[in-house]
């Protein structure tokens, strides 16, 4: 009995060090910290790659991309993890950060699960958000009606 | 008269001790208070460090540097409006006050009263800003964005700068930290920026002013926990002292009162013998 043990003991051993000796023939993969102020989605964890909307254009980030700095636009944020499933989170809006060392920090302000959304809701908020840049009159109340209107067309695309 | 001198003590003693009692029933409460926020505060802070500390990655992995300049530096001390919390408000002014003693170039933005009043007399002229009503209700990112747009409307400069706030360590203890803040033109000058593609100062400029945003909200939460736990222990002393206190003034009450007592039947005995005698 004790033979057969340290007999698999061993056998697992090695399996673990062979499976070792080919992680290194893969990509480096990032790690990525996705967290909004009141809550963490993601916390140095590994992924394969993670889709962003920003103001100069959406992009999908994999292990290796250059370092670069970003602002989020009201949009949705693809996660594509390691296991090989997808999680759809929409972001409100924030920055992305891609450092030399594959490390990612997207700090969104708000940022929910996608299947979380309602539409109906969202449709409510675009109508209200036209009808406030219509009786607008001064610039920061249109500007800020503009930006409303920006959130509820992105809330609309991501429930569709 | 040492008769009436005895009941008058008495009375002293039992006033003396209805308002130690009063006190102890009010710091336990206010114990309790804490306690309850506390759990609240620290349950946050856990969710928003992932957020406070992302938000500081980029300053680090790009090697920025504080700027090259004469425009001074600009601390903003976070503390909060209310008291009796230990060491939390008197620990940021302390360190303020080393601060403008070895730059005298220095503008403070203020966030909380008790900093303010601790500043007010001697560093009038370096108090930039101060923010109110803090403190009451736990902070949320939209505070936090309010007080950065503020600081940024006001069209400050500077070449240095920092966060000053209480990381939150334990119940018992805290650490008053610093944060650094970097300009823009800081960021722009920084060493491994070349290695950020497609940079363009109005994206510089978007992510600094969020930036300051996020750092400033990741303080005040690490500051209202520190607050809270402080607060927690400091009503929790304030308990064991009066309790000590009203033990010591119930001895004391106790003893005065078999004084009065014996010196009462001391007199009517003697009173008594004294008659006897003359019959």
């Amino acid at each position: 009995m004790a033979l057969t043990r340290s007999a698999l003991r061993l056998f697992s051993g090695r399996f673990t060090q062979a499976c070792q000796v080919r992680g290194y023939a893969d990509a480096p993969s990032m790690s990525l910290t996705f967290a909004a102020p009141s809550q963490v989605l993601y916390n140095n964890i590994s992924v394969k790659q993670i889709d962003v909307p920003s103001f100069s254009g959406s992009f999908g980030i994999l292990p290796a991309h250059v370092p670069t700095l970003a602002v989020l636009k009201p949009g949705v944020v693809t996660v594509f993890e390691n296991d090989g499933s997808t999680k759809k989170f929409f972001v409100s809006s924030g920055t992305v950060t891609i450092n030399e060392d594959s490390t990612v920090q997207l700090l969104a302000e708000e940022a929910v699960p996608v299947d979380t959304l309602d539409i109906s809701a969202a449709k409510e908020l675009l109508a209200q958000s036209q009808s406030q840049l219509a009786s607008a009159s001064s610039e920061v109340a249109k500007a800020e009606a503009e930006i409303s209107i920006e959130v509820s067309e992105a809330l609309v695309k991501a429930c569709e | 008269s040492q008769q009436v001198r005895g009941t008058a003590t008495l009375k002293m003693i039992s006033i003396r001790l209805k308002s130690v009692k009063n006190i102890q029933k009010i710091t336990q409460s206010m114990k309790m208070v804490s306690a309850a926020k506390y759990t609240k505060a620290e349950r946050e802070l856990k969710l928003a460090r992932p957020y406070g500390i992302g938000a500081q990655e980029f300053y680090k992995k790009a090697e920025v540097k504080d700027e090259e300049g004469e425009k001074g530096q600009l601390i903003i001390a976070v503390s909060s409006d209310r008291g009796l919390c230990g060491a939390v408000h008197s620990s940021i002014g302390r360190i303020v006050k080393t601060d403008i003693a070895a730059n005298p170039n220095t503008k403070v933005v203020i966030v909380g009263d008790k900093v303010r009043n601790i500043l007010q007399r001697l560093y009038a002229k370096n108090i930039a800003m101060v923010v109110t009503e803090v403190g009451r209700k736990p902070a949320v990112f939209g505070d936090a964005a309010l007080v950065a747009q503020s600081i940024i409307n006001s069209g400050i400069e500077f070449s240095k700068g920092k966060i000053l706030f209480n990381a939150f360590r334990t119940v018992v203890s805290f650490r008053t930290t610093e944060m650094p803040l970097y300009s823009q033109n800081a960021v722009a000058n920084a060493s491994k920026l070349p290695v950020y593609d497609s940079l363009d100062s109005d994206v510089i400029q978007s992510y600094t002013e969020f930036s300051l945003a996020s750092l400033l909200f990741y303080s005040m939460k690490e500051n209202a926990t520190s607050e809270q736990s402080s607060r927690m222990t400091a009503m929790d002393n304030a308990s064991k002292n009066a309790g000590e206190m009203i033990d010591k003034l119930t001895m004391t009450f106790n003893r005065t009162r078999q004084a009065v007592i014996t010196r009462e039947l001391i007199e009517i005995i003697s009173g008594a013998a004294a008659l006897e005698t003359k019959n």
